[in-house]
C-alpha cells in the first residue's frame, strides 16, 4: 500500500511538471523508479516505453486507481497516472480502453454495481477532460463481484476499492 | 422465544437423478435444466404467537406414505404457525372414522391422514383427509395421482390445502426458490423447491451471476450474467433452457424486474453516465428511460398494481428507497430511519416495504408498514442481504452470514419465527422466491 502511494506521487509530481509546461520531453518520466511496484517488471526502465502491451511499460504497471472508502472521486495522488493514460489515449484515437470499477465486500450486489460504475465512471470524466474521445472508452463495473483481494481486512477493501484501466487489443 | 427440535434433512439422489445428470453432462452444456448435486437443510428456531394443534398420520398402504407425511409435518412446522400433535401408532387409513374426541383430548383439534397405493403401472394414488376434531367434520378430501418422482410435489400440494383450510391463507410449499450457489470459481443459478430440497441448474458459469428475477408467471428468470465480461441481462425459459440477452448496451446491464403483467422489464443501464432506471419489452424492445438523475438510481421494483416503481438512489446523498411513476415524475422518498437503505421489495398486497437497512455496521432486513410508517427490524444478523417475500406475504427469505458462510435464511414477515436453509457446500447468495404455481 505505502509502496504503490509512493509511485503514484511521484509519477503525480511528474504530471503536474508536465502540465505546467506541456512541452517537457516524455523521457523525463524515467525517474519513476524507485518504489517495489504491484506490477511485474519494477527496476526496469518503464518511462520510455509508451506501450500499453508492453509489460515493462507504465501503462501496462500503472493502471489502477485506489478510492478512499466511501470515496468516487479520482485523489489527486491518482491524477497523474489517470493523466499518463489519457495522454497516450489522446494521441491514440484508434485505442479502446475498458475502466473497471470494483468495490469492497460491504452491502448489496446491486448497490455496490453502481458505485464500482461510478469510481470508474470518474475516471472516465477525468479522462474526457484530458483530450480523450468518450468513444475509446466504456465504463463498466464488476461491484463486489470480482474481489482482487479476498479477504475481509481494511487492507484487503482497500485493494478493492479500485477502478482499472484495460486497454483492449 | 421457545427453542424448537431441530430439523435435519436432505433428499438422497435417486440413481435416475443420477443418470440423468450424468447425461446432462455428456452434452456439455452449461445451460440444461437438471437436477443439482447441492444438497440443502433446514434449522428451526422460534415460534409464532398463534400455534395450531395438528396431528398428521402416516399415510398408510405403502412405505412411502411415511415419506409424504413428514414432507407436510415439515412444511408446515417450518411456519411456525403449527404445532404438531404425535400420531405415532394411529394407522388412520383414508376410510377409518376419526376418534374425534380421543383426538381432541390428545389436544389435536385437526388431524390430517390418508392413504397410498400403487397401480400395476407404477403410478401411485394418494387419498388424502383433514378431520376437524372441534366441529366433529371433514375440513378437506383430496385424491392424487402421480409418479414416484411427483410424491414429493404431491406431498407440498396437500400441505397447501392443509394450511390453507386452517389458517385461510393461500400456502406457498408448492412454490420455488432461486438462487446463486458459488462454488470455488464456479457459480450456478439454481430454482429449489421452496423447501430448499430438489436444487436444479438453470445456468453454471465461471463468471457471476446475480439478481435472479422470477416472471409473474413463474416459466422463466431473468438475471445479470457477468459471463460476457461485463454485466449483461439475460431471459431464460426455464423448461427449455433458452435465453436470450434482453439488454447489453454500452457500460452495465443490471437489476432486472418483471411487470405484474410479465409484459416488461425494468432494469438499470449506464449507458448514459450513472445507474439509471430504464423499462423495456419483456423481448429486449421498446427501451425507455425512467428516471433522470445525476445521482444512482438502480434496484427497481414494480408496485403490485404496476402503475409506479420502488428503487434505491443516493440523491439525497445516502442510499434510500424512493417511489415513482413509471414516466420518472413525482420521485418520493420512502425510507428515512438510517443512512443505508437498499433492495426494496414490495409485498404482494402492496401495504409492506421490505430493504436491507445498515445499522451500527449490520446490514439487516427491515419492514416497513407503508400506511402506519412503522419500522420492524425483522433480522439480526451481520450481513443479511436479498430479501423477499414468498407470494403470500407470510414468509421473507434472504442471504445470511452464519459462521463465516453464506446461507439462505427465512423469517416469518412479522420477524417471529426464523430458519435457515444451509448449503452444505459452496456459498449460497441473492435468493428470490418464485410466484405462485399457474
Amino acid at each position: 500500500m505505502r509502496s504503490r502511494i509512493a509511485k503514484s506521487l511521484t509519477i503525480g509530481a511528474l504530471a503536474a511538471a508536465l502540465a505546467a509546461c506541456s512541452s517537457v520531453p516524455l523521457d523525463e518520466q524515467g525517474t519513476d523508479q524507485g518504489a517495489a511496484g504491484q506490477g511485474a517488471g519494477s527496476g526496469a526502465s518503464t518511462g520510455q516505453i509508451m506501450d500499453p502491451f508492453n509489460p515493462q511499460s507504465v501503462l501496462a504497471q500503472q493502471r489502477s486507481v485506489y478510492f478512499d472508502f466511501d470515496s468516487y472521486t479520482v485523489s489527486e495522488q491518482y491524477r497523474g497516472l489517470v493523466e499518463t493514460h489519457a495522454r497516450y489515449l489522446a494521441g491514440h484515437g484508434q485505442q479502446r480502453v475498458v475502466i473497471e470499477g470494483n468495490t469492497d465486500e460491504r452491502g448489496g450486489a446491486e448497490y455496490n454495481l453502481a458505485l464500482g460504475q461510478r469510481r470508474a465512471d470518474a475516471v472516465r470524466r477525468m479522462m474526457t477532460l484530458m483530450g480523450v474521445s468518450d468513444s475509446q472508452i466504456e465504463v463498466i463495473s464488476f461491484g463486489k463481484e470480482k474481489p482482487k483481494a479476498t479477504g475481509n481486512t481494511e487492507a484487503d477493501y482497500a485493494e478493492n476499492r479500485r477502478a482499472d484501466i484495460v486497454y483492449q487489443r | 422465544m421457545t427453542a424448537q427440535p431441530h430439523i435435519r434433512y436432505a433428499a438422497a439422489a435417486a440413481p435416475a437423478r443420477r443418470l440423468l445428470a450424468a447425461l446432462a453432462l455428456l452434452l456439455a452444456a452449461a445451460l440444461l435444466w437438471r437436477p443439482a448435486q447441492a444438497q440443502l437443510r433446514v434449522d428451526i428456531s422460534g415460534t409464532g404467537a398463534t400455534q395450531y394443534p395438528i396431528a398428521i398420520a402416516d399415510f398408510s398402504g405403502d412405505d412411502t406414505g411415511r415419506s409424504i407425511a413428514d414432507v407436510i409435518r415439515a412444511d408446515l412446522t417450518r411456519t411456525g404457525q403449527f404445532r404438531l400433535v404425535s400420531a405415532v401408532g394411529s394407522a388412520l387409513t383414508v376410510d377409518t372414522p376419526v376418534a374425534y374426541d380421543d383426538w381432541r383430548a390428545r389436544g389435536a383439534d385437526t388431524v390430517a391422514y390418508g392413504s397410498i397405493s400403487r397401480s400395476p403401472d407404477g403410478r401411485y394414488d394418494i387419498r388424502y383427509r383433514l378431520a376437524d376434531t372441534v366441529q366433529h367434520g371433514q375440513l378437506d378430501g383430496v385424491a392424487f395421482t402421480g409418479t414416484e418422482r411427483e410424491l414429493r410435489r404431491i406431498a407440498h400440494q396437500i400441505a397447501d390445502r392443509i394450511y390453507e383450510k386452517i389458517t385461510g391463507v393461500r400456502g406457498v410449499f408448492s412454490t420455488h426458490i432461486a438462487y446463486v450457489l458459488k462454488q470455488g470459481g464456479t457459480y450456478e443459478l439454481q430454482v429449489a423447491d421452496a423447501d430448499g430440497q430438489a436444487p436444479r441448474v438453470a445456468l453454471r458459469s465461471r463468471e457471476p451471476i446475480i439478481s435472479p428475477a422470477w416472471s409473474p408467471d413463474g416459466t422463466k428468470l431473468a438475471y445479470v450474467s457477468f459471463e460476457s465480461g461485463k454485466p449483461v441481462v439475460y431471459v431464460q425459459t426455464l423448461s427449455s433452457s433458452q435465453r436470450v440477452p434482453v439488454a447489453n448496451y454500452k457500460g452495465n446491464n443490471s437489476a432486472p424486474a418483471w411487470s405484474p403483467d410479465g409484459g416488461r422489464l425494468a432494469l438499470v443501464l449506464t449507458r448514459d453516465g450513472l445507474s439509471q432506471i430504464y423499462v423495456v419489452n419483456a423481448d429486449g424492445s421498446g427501451l425507455r428511460r425512467v428516471t433522470r438523475s445525476p445521482m444512482i438510481d438502480t434496484e427497481p421494483v414494480f408496485s403490485p398494481d404496476g402503475g409506479s416503481l420502488y428503487f434505491t438512489s443516493d440523491r439525497s446523498g445516502s442510499p434510500q428507497i424512493y417511489q415513482t411513476s413509471l414516466d420518472g415524475s413525482e420521485p418520493r422518498r420512502v425510507t428515512f430511519n438510517g443512512g443505508y437503505n437498499i433492495s426494496p421489495r414490495i409485498s404482494p398486497d402492496g401495504r409492506t416495504l421490505l430493504y436491507v437497512s445498515r445499522r451500527d455496521g449490520a446490514f439487516r432486513i427491515a419492514s416497513l408498514d407503508l400506511s402506519s410508517g412503522n419500522e420492524t427490524l425483522l433480522t439480526n444478523g451481520r450481513d443479511d442481504q436479498s430479501p423477499s417475500f414468498a407470494p403470500n406475504g407470510m414468509q421473507v427469505l434472504y442471504a445470511a452470514v452464519q459462521n463465516g458462510r453464506s446461507v439462505l435464511a427465512g423469517v416469518s414477515s412479522d420477524g417471529r419465527v426464523r430458519q435457515t436453509l444451509s448449503v452444505l457446500n459452496g456459498e449460497v447468495r441473492e435468493p428470490t422466491w418464485g410466484p405462485f404455481p399457474q
